[in-house]
């Protein structure tokens, strides 16, 4: 963790993720790009500082432009893994 | 002695006063905003145009378009018939798309099937529709500016134009003095 470049990069393993505990998940799998993007920032709203977001999404782009996102508004990206059709995404709010 | 003295701390409160000028001049040059030149009225371009837009709204950046030109077809409302208009005007007004889900592909427009196929393919693929890419801008917040010279030149009037949250217009001025202040311009 704290390592917020690196695009695309797993900051913590396929096993810790699946231990992480989300406050909130967000399913954004029915929108393509900037889809995800809008959804997560829309929910970002309705939970506090330090609790954990959980982003589904069917967009692979959405992989690369939430770590972004995180990294220019000051989130904590942890990472993500894939499911058979869609991916997990994980992040601490500022 | 003492006077000299007076005399150097009198400049230097001159030498701050007119840095502290420049560098407020400074951090508004590079504002987290982007600008858009909007001047094709292609269904691709406006396209691009909004998911761009939105993207940067979304990363909480300020958003403010431009909207010249061709591109102003885009803002019109299908439904809503101006009165009073000249013949040029009304000539230009049937030749000119009527709305966002009339405008043609800059490639591949095929006489309106390549437009057809293209939506289509977004609702397959679930890109949003550009009637919900305007709706989520204006909930996020982004700009539109109309030009007031290209709404004269083809003979649009303010009453015909979509119903957008945050819609103002202006002159090219407004553009120079916004796309100065932001880290980003672009021209569609």
């Amino acid at each position: 963790m704290g390592i917020r470049r690196g695009l695309n990069f797993k900051i913590m393993t396929t096993e810790e993720l699946k231990n992480v505990k989300s406050n909130l998940v967000v399913d954004a799998r029915g929108t393509a790009c900037p889809g995800p993007l809008l959804a997560a920032k829309k929910a970002i709203g309705e939970i506090e500082s330090g609790e954990i977001m959980e982003i589904l999404s069917a967009d692979e782009g959405t992989k690369n432009d939430i770590p972004r996102w995180c990294e220019k508004v000051g989130h904590e990206y942890l990472g993500f893994y894939d499911e058979d059709s869609f991916s997990r995404l994980f992040l601490i709010k500022e | 002695m003492e006077t000299s003295n007076e005399i150097t701390l009198e400049m230097l409160q001159k030498q701050v006063d007119a840095l502290s000028k420049k560098v407020g001049k400074l951090e508004k040059n590079r504002k987290d905003q982007l600008s858009i030149a909007v001047v094709s009225g292609d269904l691709d371009k406006v396209l691009a145009a909004m998911v761009i837009s939105l993207a940067a709204a979304a990363m909480d950046t300020q958003v403010k378009l431009f909207f010249s030109f061709w591109s102003l077809s885009a803002l019109r409302d299908p439904k809503k018939y101006p009165k009073g208009k000249d013949f040029i005007s009304k000539m230009f007004g049937m030749m000119l798309p009527t709305g966002k889900d009339k405008l043609s592909l800059s490639n591949m427009n095929m006489g309106g099937m390549g437009p057809m196929m293209i939506k289509m393919l977004m609702k397959k693929q679930n890109v949003m529709s550009l009637g919900e890419m305007f709706k989520q801008a204006g909930e996020l917040g982004v700009e539109i500016t109309i030009c007031e010279m290209s709404m004269g030149l083809m003979g649009f009037k303010a009453e015909e134009m979509i119903d957008y949250p945050h819609l103002r217009y202006a002159g090219a001025a407004t553009f120079v003095a916004d796309a100065g202040e932001s880290a980003m311009q672009l021209f569609i």
